[in-house]
């Protein structure tokens, strides 16, 4: 029988306001154990929540930008549980009216184009962090994180593929990126992601049981977990089994999932309306201000980028794929390079770099001025294109100074016709051989000459001054 | 003079006028607690030195331009956050916890020059109607040691009735304020919900609970809470508007103020000595010229389950987090977190306070919420209407405030849906959010006291004080001193 998976995503997103949820205290990723904590996220008797409301508007922000309704009328409820990470002892969150319905998000895979659906995006606060001291065997809390905001992006089970899902979360990612909304970095948290997945006969109605995977830490490991989970249902089900829906805990160093708690008996959260929020309305003229502050978005700048500076509708794409590197494209543009030569770089040395060193582009410490003063060399004649690469390799890390790094390191290309003639001179006579072979049509040994020359120029020559230099003495020869 | 015969504002006069100094009416007020507290057992915490060394720094600051109540010795209830001193909601679980903040509240009177001399006992957690559930033992009724004080703001109507500071802040959430003032002859009131800001009042029902004043006489509530009422950006709840003129409209003059007398509020199980002297004040108001009419409420026969299905389920929410691990008490000898949780709180909570936990964790739960605690919200929701169209004929209600005077110890925890009943009277005002306060007016066969109150609309609070003050103009039930 054959197989189809079936998935939905639940996504966590941290916002990138400046302050927590319903605190003053930074939302800033890190710090020393409970330094950006207050009684108000610490949950101190007798405190209260008060709404930040740039956590408001950005999760609006995030509505429109994936096509979904908006909830006019805004309401928070708390979601009740006992856990050490949670000092309440109930996460704020929204259960009845979620600020956002019924998005749509178009993704491309090879396999084609398809929207995914948004069942709901919701606002909520971010729990604390328990950290196990294996020395002392005690577990300490962090209540640093407590209060971060974050929007969940609850999507409709619409994935047939890890593939769709990796395209959905990139495309997420970037328009979340675009919005100014959040970082989504992975590695830190501020973006999480649990896999809701069953699988079913072909051409069935009806869903299969569903289970839960948490802890992925990263796009391949979804990628993984997914394949991992699908096959484990089908193996099961065709051995006549039956599908427990639960929570299952994904183990990257295994590449195993683990069952971690079953949903039969799930936690009641007695759910009820927050008493210490009032609601919000949010007007029509707020959300079409809103919709009018909408930052140009990867869509658009692809179409800009090929109708203003002339870029094939491929590296457009390339480019917009990530905010920080279309930032970085348009200023490195502005300085005055011509924008194919940037966006070459860009899809050639700097992606490499960054897949290299598994790296975001946004923590990228190259800067556009120097990409840009780079390029400006390779065109001057200063640098030949291969030396570029290595001084882009040298100083990518850290960012650097072009010029004082060639003038160190005496890359200069040489293009003194004089010296690579008496060069080119020298490698004729300790190669007859080749100057014969390619007199007898053997074209392979002009490649050869041209790369002994190059060898004793520690290839700093222009290659054109030596490939026209190599070509006029054979003709004399 | 006869310091006890003053009521706040006029020793706030007295000091000002350089009659009195801070350090002796302190002084005094630390007397009587000393004499006083081992008896009734009214303050959980008292802070002699800390009171004494304020008043002397005070002292030099007494000015023309000081607040009317600048001096005036009085203490808080232990709900009420306190920086660097105990709070303990009369809980166990709460152990010697210290807030590190203050609540909005308190740094306003502090601001005003107020003289805190301690923290006063309650009911636990706010929870109880007689002051007995008190994990620091009960409180007792100043006119009858025998008898409670009313809760949950015993303490504070104990203290002001024996003259143990000039007033108190108490909270209210179901008639904690209003009905232990009426059992101990002295005026108290809570405001409409949102004009006091919440900020560090340890939550019982969120969406019921407000902090006000209890005190000798309506001008001194209406002089505390032109102190205190505002917006504050730390509570979300909490309404803009125009505060800080009560005082200014107490002019006595109630003519055509129009008064309704729910029926329903005057049928069975009112004792007749609290039902007589309650119409008594529509009497006296009607002489000032007021119109005293009869009208029906009769969501009335709704109000005590709505009350304690929706503050049990905010409570069981609310004080989930006295867990044993953050702050507080912590029970000892645990196996793993969930028998830390477990042991914690079964030892740290008293056993009112379980009940009404336990109450709510079930009208929240899965399959149960429909039927208690939505059906709840809607049933508030018509409460609130019924009120909207009574103040749309009455500027005021009149109402007693409880169905009896005091009980004597022990009588009411024994049955605990009888003293729930009892809360019939105060619990409305809550949950329609409006202002209500309680007058003494007039004493029962045993020289118990009596309150009627009067509950205005939404925001109107200034008309409750007014006619409070204008029924207090023409009666002195509220001179009258305890033992």
């Amino acid at each position: 029988m054959s197989w189809e998976i079936v998935i939905g995503l639940e996504t966590h997103v941290e916002l990138a306001t400046r302050s927590k949820i319903f605190c003053s205290c930074t939302t800033e990723f890190g710090g020393d154990p409970n330094t950006h904590c207050c009684p108000v996220c610490t949950g101190m008797p007798g405190t209260l929540p008060v709404l930040n409301q740039a956590v408001l508007e950005y999760a609006v922000r995030a509505g429109l930008a994936l096509n979904c309704s908006i909830t006019k009328y805004n309401k928070f409820d708390r979601k009740n549980y006992f856990y050490p990470d949670l000092p309440k002892a109930y996460q704020i969150s929204q259960l009845y009216l979620p600020v956002c319905r019924d998005g749509a998000v178009p993704i491309k895979t090879g396999a084609g184009e398809k929207t995914i659906h948004i069942h709901e995006i919701h606002m909520e606060e971010d729990a604390g962090k328990l950290v196990h001291d294996p020395w002392i065997d005690q577990t300490r809390a962090d209540y640093n994180r407590c209060g971060v905001p974050l929007i969940e992006i609850v999507t409709e089970p619409d994935f047939r593929s890890a593939d769709e899902v990796i395209a959905y979360l990139e495309k997420l990612k970037s328009t979340l990126q675009y919005l100014g909304v959040s970082d989504c970095k992975m590695q830190e948290g501020s973006l999480r992601c649990d896999v809701n997945l069953s699988v079913r006969p072909v051409g069935s109605a009806e869903f299969g049981t569903r289970t839960e995977m948490k802890n992925l830490n990263s796009f391949k490991a979804i990628g993984r977990a997914i394949e991992y989970e699908a096959k484990r249902q089908i193996e099961a089900i065709e051995e006549g089994k039956r599908i427990i829906q639960e929570t299952r805990r994904w183990d990257d160093n295994k590449d195993a999932s683990y069952a971690m708690r079953s949903k039969e008996n799930a936690q009641d959260y007695r759910y009820f309306p927050e008493p210490d929020i009032p609601p919000v309305e949010l007007t029509e003229d707020y959300l079409t201000e809103t919709r009018q502050g909408l930052p140009e978005m990867a869509e658009a700048k692809v179409e800009r980028y090929q109708a203003q500076f002339g870029l094939p509708a491929y590296d457009s794409e390339m480019i917009t794929g990530q905010k920080a590197l279309a930032d970085f494209f348009e200023a490195a543009v502005v300085l005055g390079t011509p924008a194919k030569l940037v966006s070459n770089w860009i899809m050639g040395e700097v992606m490499k770099k960054l897949k290299d060193c598994a790296m975001e582009a946004a923590d990228m410490k190259l800067t556009p001025p120097t990409l840009a003063r780079l390029i400006a060399l390779v065109e001057g004649g200063t640098l030949n294109r291969n030396t570029a690469v290595k001084v882009f390799d040298a100083i990518f890390a850290e960012d650097g100074d072009v010029d004082a790094y060639v003038r160190e390191h005496g890359l200069e290309q040489v293009s003194d016709t004089g010296l690579v003639q008496s060069v080119v001179e020298a490698v004729f006579a300790a190669n007859p051989k080749s100057i014969e072979d390619y007199k007898a049509g053997k074209e392979k040994a002009f490649g050869f000459l041209v790369g002994q020359t190059m060898r004793e120029l520690k290839g700093k020559a222009d290659p054109k001054v030596v490939n026209d230099t190599i070509r006029t003495l054979l003709q004399e020869q | 003079m006869e310091l006890n015969q003053l009521t706040a504002l006029q020793l706030g006069a007295a000091i000002k006028a350089g009659e009195v100094s801070v350090a002796e009416a302190t002084a005094f007020s630390l007397e009587r607690i000393q004499a006083k507290n081992p008896e009734n057992n009214a303050y959980i915490t008292v802070l002699e030195e800390q009171a004494m060394a304020r008043a002397k720094a005070l002292q030099a600051g007494v000015s023309d331009a000081v607040s009317p109540l600048y001096g005036v010795p009085m203490a808080l209830k232990d709900n009420i956050c306190t920086k660097g001193i105990k709070t303990s909601c009369a809980s166990k679980i709460l152990g010697d916890f210290k807030p590190p903040y203050d609540a909005t509240l308190v740094e306003k009177l502090d601001a005003a020059g107020s003289v805190t001399l301690g923290k006063l006992n309650m009911d636990e957690f706010a929870m109880g109607s007689t002051s007995e559930t008190s994990f620091y033992g009960a409180t007792k009724n100043p006119w009858d040691l025998t008898r409670v004080p009313g809760g949950s703001s015993g303490g504070g109507a104990a203290a002001v009735a024996a003259g143990m500071g000039w007033y108190a802040v108490g909270s209210d959430t179901g008639g904690s304020i209003r009905q232990p003032s009426s059992y101990c002859g002295v005026t108290g009131m809570k405001p409409t919900y949102g004009t006091v800001s919440r900020y560090g009042l340890i939550a019982y029902a969120s969406s019921l609970d407000q902090m006000g004043p209890i005190a000798r006489d309506a001008a001194d509530c209406a002089a505390i809470l032109d102190l205190v009422q505002g917006k504050d950006p730390r509570d979300g709840t909490s309404l803009n508007g125009e505060y800080g003129a009560l005082s200014a409209g107490l002019t006595g003059d109630v003519k055509g103020m129009r008064i309704g007398i729910p029926t329903d509020c005057f049928g069975e199980g009112l004792s007749p000595a609290v039902s007589k002297a309650v119409l008594a004040v529509a009497e006296t108001l009607k002489s000032r010229g007021a119109v005293v009419e009869e009208c029906s409420l009769p969501i009335m026969q709704y109000v005590v389950p709505t009350y304690y299905i929706i503050a049990a389920a905010e409570a069981s929410s609310n004080l989930s987090r006295f867990d044993g691990v953050k702050y507080g008490w912590r029970a000892e000898g645990f196996e793993d977190l969930t028998d830390l949780y477990n042991k914690t709180r079964t030892e740290g909570f008293g056993s009112e306070v379980k009940r009404r936990i336990l109450l709510g964790t079930f009208v929240l739960s899965t399959g149960y919420y429909d039927a208690y605690y939505k059906k709840a919200l809607q049933v508030k929701a018509l409460i609130a209407r019924a009120f909207d169209t009574a103040f749309s004929k009455f500027d005021l209600l009149l109402t007693p405030v409880a169905p009896t005077t005091a009980p004597k110890l022990g009588e009411s925890l024994s049955d605990p849906l009888q003293m729930y009943l009892s809360d019939i009277y105060t619990v409305s005002v809550n949950l329609a959010g409006l202002p209500g306060i309680s007058v003494p007016c007039g004493f029962d066969e045993h020289g118990m006291p009596i309150g009627a109150q009067l509950i205005g609309a939404a925001l109107q609070d200034s008309k409750v004080l007014h006619a409070a003050h204008a029924f207090q103009l023409d009666t002195d039930f509220h001179k009258k001193e305890a033992r």
